[in-house]
């Protein structure tokens, strides 16, 4: 088992594991909409110019969203960073 | 025996359903709207072993809970309507998540038949499924399509009909999943009670109804609490297990729900449906390939910025020719109707009324067509997701989505762009409040109209600065849209930002029958519904500068001056024909002014005209027409609101023929200048060359730097042109929004303009 980090936290190219979700409301709902469940897989794929958003990888498909809405979602690590760039 | 069958089709956006309707349908579809709401209602009809199918295109989500009017839309389709079968069509590469919705269609009960589209890029990314085997798991077909070649769809419908047939008459049949210890026990209480009731049971399954209200599903709740006392019941029960479920999991119901649905999907796949040959990051990787160009943090921005400035240079410079064309039959109509027609009202109001109405909305046509074009093409190939992406930081911090940088620059974000296409590009921003803030700014920018308007004013006051005061006004257009866009979205449009949880799909070259669809739908809608308001409004402003008309004693005095200068023109043509046999006849011509000069109206007729080839006569027929025509404008309702409001507008430095002028520029902003022209009495006065009527503004006293300044600034950012306010009208949903625009538009830039008026006059008169 690794260490639970909020989502913002990852760099490009990390992997990491969806611990918890703490979204209520229209936000909780989309985030789960989108397949971002406890245990879900993700990978950040990059950030965009500003930093801001994140583009993840998910099963299949790539999503983004914003910095502010990430910090509701903590993540599971093992592996250390592969920082790309 | 040939029952009209109802098919509709459900599915996430980007996974193929558009294409697949394209298929079915063709070209026989019909795009509206749902009453109030601006999601796109599509329909066509189908052919399907000699049967004629209906087919509904259902707005792309999720999933079916309540939270976007798509959502909204597509749950009362299928529980108003009750279609025979829905076709979930789905991205195989992301089954998963595709399949999220799909349980939910089954856990509502309707017959549902799944198409595993985009198979093509599955199989390439090395995932194999067993349809047959999924389809056994669930009990309902499933078939392998691909959409774009029309591979498997005729399998897929047929398929589906049979689906339908099979189970048309009897009660839907929902899936029921268990959704964990904490709470079947809650939902089988909650069906009791709402089976015992008959609570919504007409319409919706009751354990449906039980989920939803416990997923605090708003719209739901709505419904029952009109439908009974049970409601209060129910709405108790999911309190007390929500708190339950705070207490001992930290957790809520709906993302109980989510997990177990998800937990459903999982489970189903992992007895042999698919089989995943890669892992994570090795999927879509021409896709992250040039996502790395496309979004690179220096590369990104760049050719973003060449790709939009692309587009609308394209657009302009194309859309130019085909606008020349549609110009040219309005003008070949116009002149056509003005020889046909006897002079007076009639002729007035076909020809000023309705033909040039008509024809200015028209012109626009080839530039929403060239338009929705290139942006459907940048919808479909997945770049316009990108362009949100990149842009959404800095579009937040004005309250509004990475997606409004386009109506933006096609409203005139790039000066000489059009706010008509601009508000109607607002359709990619799927967030409603987003959307509005930026549907209501978007026309502050400086439209082509605009233009002539501020080449003719800098060229008098500002001829040394031109270039940097044509900079100013484009940069004054963005930093008010933005600030504005601000200012809405914490007053009347106040609310969270939507959340941005945004699908990125891979790159695909789009189909050219998708695009040209796409962009055929738009025009005609634009084409129709522009078309009858905006005939109305052009008669309206029509009648508004011409009635009342001139009171028979001025008009009879304007009669009598032309039947003198008529009279005399007669006589010297007549002296001109008897000297013809020996004489040039220029030196009749010649002879002309000697005699004008004694006439009344006659001070155009100068000098300079006798150098002419033309006859002066005519030059000072001309004169009168325009001096009639200017009397005509300023005694009209339009005239007559201009000197009313002169008194007002006085503190902005407008006087009573800027009133009109800008009264008409309601129409078109292009009238601007030509109303101008009319005021000034200078007759016709080309947008495009309007160095006489430079020239009189130039002598005219009254026209100061500062009030030039003012107007410039009053005529970027007030109301928009009412073509514009029809497709606010249009696009916003409401009247509402549209007769808000205009009012406030109106009053902020009349407030600037006081200010900058005030402060250029007293600077001026200071320094
Ligand atoms: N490779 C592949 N591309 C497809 C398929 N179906 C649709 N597309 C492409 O996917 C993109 C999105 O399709 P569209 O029908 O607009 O998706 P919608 O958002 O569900 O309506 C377009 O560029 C289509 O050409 C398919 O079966 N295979
Ligand atoms: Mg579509």
């Amino acid at each position: 088992m690794g260490k639970t980090i909020p989502l913002r936290q990852l760099a490009v190219g990390q992997r990491a594991r969806i611990a918890k979700v703490d979204a209520h409301g229209e936000l909780g709902r989309r985030i789960r909409d989108m397949g971002l469940i406890p245990g879900a897989e993700v990978e950040v794929v990059g950030r965009a110019p500003l930093r801001d958003p994140v583009a993840l990888r998910l099963k299949g498909f790539t999503l983004s969203l914003r910095n502010n809405e990430a910090d509701f979602i903590a993540v599971e690590t093992d592996a250390q960073p592969r920082p790309q760039e | 025996m040939s029952a009209n069958v109802i098919v509709a089709l459900a599915g996430n956006p980007n996974s193929g359903k558009t294409t697949a309707f394209n298929e079915y349908t063709g070209s026989r579809q019909h795009v509206g709207n749902y009453p109030g709401i601006t999601v796109e209602k599509k329909e066509g009809i189908a052919r399907v072993d000699g049967r004629e199918v209906r087919v509904v295109d259902l707005p792309g989500t999720y999933s079916l809970t309540a939270y976007t009017q798509e959502e909204v839309v597509a749950r009362r389709v299928l529980v108003e309507d009750r279609p025979d079968v829905v076709i979930d069509v789905l991205n195989a590469g992301a089954l998963e998540r595709n399949l999220y919705l799909a349980v939910q269609l089954m856990e509502l009960g309707i017959p549902v038949a799944l198409g595993l589209n985009m198979i093509d890029e599955a199989r390439k990314q090395g995932l194999r499924i067993d349809a047959a085997r999924l389809s056994q798991l669930l009990g309902l077909p499933v078939v392998e399509t691909v959409a774009r070649t029309g591979e498997g769809l005729k399998d897929l419908m047929s398929a589906a009909i049979a689906h339908g047939d099979a189970r048309r008459g009897t009660p839907w049949k929902p899936l029921e999943i268990s959704y964990g210890p904490d709470l079947d026990p809650v939902i089988a209480r909650m069906v009791e009670r709402i089976e015992a009731a008959r609570f919504l049971t007409d319409k919706y399954p009751a354990r449906w109804v039980a989920l939803k209200y416990l997923e605090s599903d708003e719209d739901m709740r709505t419904l029952g609490r009109a439908a009974g006392p049970l409601s209060a019941e129910l709405e108790a029960m999911a309190a007390e297990v929500a708190r339950h479920l705070d207490a001992t999991l930290n957790s809520y119901p709906e993302a109980v729900i989510a997990d177990y649905r998800y937990g459903y999907i999982s489970g189903v796949l992992r007895q042999g449906v698919l089989i995943r040959h890669d892992e994570l990051s090795q999927r879509l990787a021409a896709s992250d390939r040039m996502d790395r160009v496309l979004t690179n943090r220096v590369l990104g921005p760049v050719i973003m910025l060449a790709i939009l400035y692309g587009i609308y240079e394209v657009t302009f410079a194309i859309g130019e020719y085909p606008m020349g064309w549609v110009e040219a039959f309005f003008g070949w109509l116009n002149e056509t109707a003005s020889a046909a027609l006897p002079d007076g009202l009639l002729k007035s109001l076909v020809v000023s009324g309705i033909i040039d109405g008509v024809g200015g909305v028209m012109g626009f046509v080839p530039l929403i067509m060239l338009m929705f074009m290139m942006i459907a093409f940048l919808e479909d190939s997945g770049y316009m997701a990108r362009v949100a992406y990149m842009l959404d930081r800095v579009f937040r911090m004005f309250g509004l989505h990475g997606c409004s940088v386009m109506p933006y620059i096609v409203s005139g974000g790039i000066a000489g762009g059009c706010a008509v296409p601009g508000v109607m590009a607002a359709r990619t921003l799927r967030s409603p409040r987003e959307r509005l803030a930026t549907i209501l700014t978007a026309p502050f920018m400086t439209c082509g109209a605009k233009l002539p308007v501020f080449i003719l004013f800098v060229g008098v006051f500002f001829a040394e600065q031109q270039a940097q005061a044509m900079f100013a006004l484009t940069l004054l257009g963005w930093g008010m849209a933005l600030i504005v866009a601000r200012l809405l979205r914490s007053t009347v449009i106040k609310g969270e930002s939507t959340p941005f949880v945004m699908e990125l799909p891979p790159y695909r070259l789009p189909t050219l029958r998708g695009i040209l669809i796409h962009t055929w739908e738009r025009t005609w809608q634009y084409i129709k519904k522009a078309g009858t308001v905006i005939l109305a409004i052009s008669i309206l402003l029509w009648a508004a500068m011409t009635f009342p008309q001139l009171p028979e004693d001025k008009t009879a005095a304007f009669e009598e001056q032309r039947a003198a200068i008529t009279a005399q023109k007669e006589a010297v043509e007549a002296t001109a024909r008897q000297e013809a046999g020996s004489d040039a006849s220029g030196e009749a011509v010649a002879e002309a002014p000697a005699g004008a000069a004694d006439a009344p109206a006659g001070e155009p007729a100068g000098e300079e005209a006798a150098d002419e080839e033309e006859n002066p006569f005519d030059a000072q027929l001309a004169a009168i027409d325009a001096a009639e025509a200017a009397a005509g404008l300023e005694y009209s309702i339009a005239g007559r609101v201009g000197v009313a409001l002169e008194s007002v507008t006085k503190v902005a430095g407008f006087d009573w023929r800027t009133n009109i002028a800008l009264v008409g520029g309601f129409a078109a902003k292009e009238v601007i200048v030509s109303t101008l022209g009319t005021a000034y009495s200078l007759g016709e006065v080309d947008a495009e060359d309007a160095a006489p009527l430079a020239e009189q503004i130039k002598a005219d006293p009254h026209w100061t730097p500062a009030a030039a300044a003012a107007l410039m600034v009053f005529v970027l950012l007030y109301a928009p042109c009412f073509v514009t306010v029809v497709a606010i009208k249009q696009e916003s949903g409401s009247w509402g929004w549209a007769i808000f625009s205009t009012v406030f538009s109106t009053i902020l830039a009349f407030g600037l303009a006081v200010a900058v008026y005030q402060i250029g006059t007293s600077m001026l008169s200071g320094g």
